[in-house]
C-alpha cells in the first residue's frame, strides 16, 4: 500500500505577540489567509507585523503589496512600531509592490483585461527577495480603482492560485462596513473562505476597543471568540489571549516574607512564592503601606528586584510617604532594585496599561510586583475589559514567576465589594482589612480571607499602625458579620462587659 | 509633430494580447499612420518595468509625452476611447 500523500496543514508562526496562541500555530502555511476589517481596524499594522515578526525571527523575507497607502507613508508609519523597512529593503528582506493609484494620469477602460500585470511584479518581488510572506492591502481598493467588479473577482481567484503556487503564506486584507456585518466588501472571502480572520474596533461603551477573532481555518484549528487585542508603539499589535489563557499554576512551596511578620505568621510563614496576593481594604485601612513593606522586604531582606505601579498618588507623594515609613524608595531606585511606575488611571486604556505593565516587567524583571490599586483602574473601562485587564495581568505574572499584590479599594467603606467577586477567584490570598465601629470608636481589623495551598489564621484580628508600621493585635471574639458591615455581637452582655470584644491572643 | 511614443503592456502572447495589437495597430494606421512608436513589452519577461510603470492590469497602452500621461486599460476594443484619451490630446490642434 503507498503511503499517503495528503500532508496536514501546517502553520507558520507570525510572532504576533499573542496571535499565534489564539491561532494554535500561527498562519496556515502555504496559503492565503483573509483579513477583514473596518477602517482604521489596524489591518495594515497587523499586516506589517506579520512581515516584520517574520524578518526578527525567523530572518523570512516578506513582500508588501500595497494599494492604499504609498511605500514612503507606510516606511514612515511604521518606524513608530520600531520597523526600520527601509533598512530592511536595502538588505533584501522587504520589497514593496506599489499598486496604489497614479493621481497624476487618467485612467481609461477600453475592452477585456486581466490583472497579470500584478500577479507578473508579484512573482518577480517574491523571486527577488526569496519572500515566504506576502502581504495585499487591501483587495478592496483595487475593486475601487478598477470598474467591473466580474472581472476583478475572476482575477483574484487567479491570484490566490499564483499566490499557492509560489508557495508563499500570504494575507489579504479586505475591508468591511459595519463591525457586525458582512465579511468584505465586494465579497472577496468567496475566494479567500478557507481562512478568515476579523479585526475589529468596536464602541464598548463609550471607550473604542480592538478585537481580533479566528473566524475559520479550514481543517485547522484555532481558539474560537474575539480576543483583545492592542496597538502600541514599539511593540505593533499584541493580542491578550484571554479564554486561552490556562490560569493552570505551578505551585510553590517556598515562603517569602510579607514584610509584617505577624502576617507572616498568620500566613503560615508568609506568602507563597509566585502567588497573586489581593490586599482588599477600605481608605486608610493601610494597603498601600502594606504595599509598601510588601516591597521593601523583597529588596532589603531578600534582595529581590521589584516594580511597584501606582495609579492613586503621584512618584513625589509615593516617595514623601514611603519615607515616613522609613523606606527609601529614592535609594532603592538608585541602586536599580525598585522599579516605579506612577500614572493616572485615565492616561490610557486598559489594554494600553497592561502591554505597558508587561513590557515594563520583561525589561526589569522583578521578582515581586505591586499594583495599587487595581480598583483604580475600575472605572476606566468597562466590567469586561476591566475583567480581562485582571486576568491577563494574573496570568503573566503566573507565567513569569512573579509574586504579585495588588490592592483593591471596595465600593464601600465598611463592607466589601462586588466586583472583587471574580478577582478572587482569581488570586491565590486574600486579605481583608477592614474598619468596624465598636463602643464608638473606629478599629481597624484584618482577616486572611484564603489562602491557596497553605494553612493559614482563620480569625479577624485587630491591628493598628503607627510609626513602625503596622501591628496586628488580638483576635475579635464574640463578632459576627463584620466582613458584611454590618456586624451584630453575640454572646452574653456581662461577658462582652467583662472581656471587651477582644480577647487577647496572649492570654 | 514629433513621433508618438506609446508602450503596450501585455501579458505573454494570448488572445487578447493578439487582439490589443491588432486593435491599436489597426486604428493607428488609419489615424497616425507612420507618426507613432508602439513598443510591446511582455510583463513576465520585464516585471521590472512594469513595477516602474505601476502596471496592474494587462493590457495597458501608456501613453507618456512631456505634458500629459494617460493609460488605457483592456483589449483597445473600443476605439473611441483610445482616440479620446491619446489621438485628441496629440492632434486636438491640427485636426
Amino acid at each position: 500500500m503507498p503511503a499517503s500523500t495528503v500532508q496536514p496543514i501546517e502553520k507558520m508562526l507570525t510572532y504576533i505577540p499573542g496571535f499565534d496562541y489564539v491561532s494554535k500555530g500561527g498562519l496556515p502555511r502555504g496559503r492565503t489567509t483573509l483579513v477583514s476589517g473596518s477602517s482604521g481596524s489596524a489591518k495594515s499594522v497587523f499586516s506589517s507585523h506579520f512581515l516584520a515578526g517574520g524578518i526578527l525571527h525567523a530572518q523570512d523575507a516578506g513582500v508588501f503589496v500595497t494599494f492604499e497607502e504609498s511605500p514612503l507613508d507606510i516606511r514612515r508609519n511604521m518606524l513608530g512600531f520600531g520597523w526600520d523597512i527601509e533598512a530592511w529593503e536595502a538588505r533584501k528582506l522587504w520589497a514593496f509592490v506599489d499598486g496604489t493609484g497614479t493621481y497624476s494620469e487618467e485612467t481609461f477602460i477600453s475592452g477585456d483585461y486581466d490583472l497579470d500585470g500584478l500577479i507578473a511584479r508579484i512573482e518577480y518581488a517574491v523571486k527577488r527577495v526569496n519572500a515566504k510572506r506576502v502581504v495585499l492591502d487591501s483587495m478592496s481598493t483595487v475593486f475601487a480603482q478598477l470598474p467591473n467588479p466580474t472581472i476583478v473577482r475572476h482575477e483574484l481567484f487567479r491570484l490566490i492560485g499564483a499566490l499557492k503556487s509560489m508557495e508563499v503564506t500570504a494575507i489579504l486584507t479586505a475591508e468591511r462596513t459595519e463591525e457586525y456585518g458582512p465579511i468584505s466588501r465586494f465579497d472577496v472571502e468567496e475566494f479567500v473562505s478557507d481562512n478568515v480572520i476579523i479585526l475589529r474596533n468596536a464602541l464598548d461603551g463609550d471607550r473604542r476597543r480592538r478585537t481580533i477573532e479566528v473566524l475559520k481555518f479550514r481543517g485547522t484549528q484555532h481558539a474560537k471568540g474575539e480576543f483583545p487585542f492592542s496597538v502600541m508603539p514599539g511593540i505593533g499589535v499584541e493580542i491578550i489571549p484571554l479564554s486561552a489563557i490556562e490560569l493552570a499554576q505551578e505551585s510553590s512551596t517556598q515562603r517569602i516574607p510579607s514584610g509584617v511578620a505577624e502576617l507572616d505568621t498568620m500566613c503560615g510563614g508568609g506568602f507563597l512564592e509566585g502567588a497573586v496576593i489581593l490586599i482588599s481594604g477600605a481608605t486608610g485601612t493601610g494597603k498601600t503601606l502594606t504595599g509598601m513593606k510588601f516591597v521593601a522586604t523583597g529588596i532589603e531582606a531578600q534582595d529581590q528586584r521589584t516594580a511597584l505601579f501606582t495609579f492613586e498618588e503621584s512618584r513625589s507623594q509615593l516617595y514623601r510617604n514611603a519615607k515616613g515609613w522609613g523606606i527609601d524608595f529614592a535609594g532603592m531606585e538608585q541602586a536599580g532594585k525598585l522599579y516605579v511606575m506612577a500614572e493616572y488611571p485615565e492616561s490610557a486604556n486598559l489594554e494600553d496599561h497592561l502591554i505597558k505593565i508587561k513590557q515594563i516587567i520583561m525589561e526589569f524583571q522583578p521578582k515581586r510586583i505591586v499594583v495599587d490599586s487595581i480598583s483604580a483602574l475600575e472605572n476606566i473601562g468597562t466590567p469586561r475589559s476591566f475583567r480581562e485587564f485582571i486576568i491577563g495581568l494574573t496570568a503573566f505574572l503566573r507565567e513569569q514567576g512573579i509574586t504579585g499584590l495588588y490592592t483593591s479599594n471596595p465600593a464601600n467603606l465598611l463592607g466589601s465589594s462586588i466586583s472583587e467577586g471574580y478577582i478572587s477567584t482569581i488570586t491565590d490570598t486574600i486579605i481583608m482589612m477592614r474598619y468596624v465601629e465598636t463602643f464608638g470608636e473606629m478599629q481597624r481589623v484584618l482577616t486572611v480571607l484564603k489562602m491557596r495551598g497553605s494553612q493559614h489564621d482563620k480569625r479577624i484580628r485587630q491591628f493598628t499602625i503607627d510609626a513602625e508600621g503596622i501591628n496586628i493585635g488580638a483576635a475579635l471574639r464574640n463578632v459576627s458579620g463584620i466582613l458584611s458591615g454590618n456586624f451584630i455581637y453575640t454572646g452574653s452582655a456581662d461577658l462582652e462587659r467583662i472581656h471587651g470584644p477582644f480577647a487577647s491572643d496572649q492570654s | 509633430m514629433s513621433l508618438l511614443s506609446l508602450k503596450l503592456y501585455v501579458s505573454r502572447r494570448t488572445l487578447k494580447t493578439e487582439q490589443a495589437i491588432a486593435n491599436l495597430e489597426k486604428l493607428f494606421n488609419e489615424q497616425l499612420k507612420g507618426k507613432y512608436e508602439l513598443t510591446v513589452i511582455d510583463v513576465r519577461e520585464n516585471p521590472e518595468q512594469a513595477e516602474a510603470d505601476k502596471v496592474l492590469a494587462t493590457p495597458t497602452l501608456i501613453h507618456d509625452s512631456s505634458d500629459v500621461r494617460r493609460r488605457i486599460i483592456g483589449d483597445m476594443s473600443d476605439t473611441s476611447r483610445i482616440l479620446n484619451a491619446i489621438l485628441n490630446d496629440e492632434t486636438g490642434g491640427d485636426r
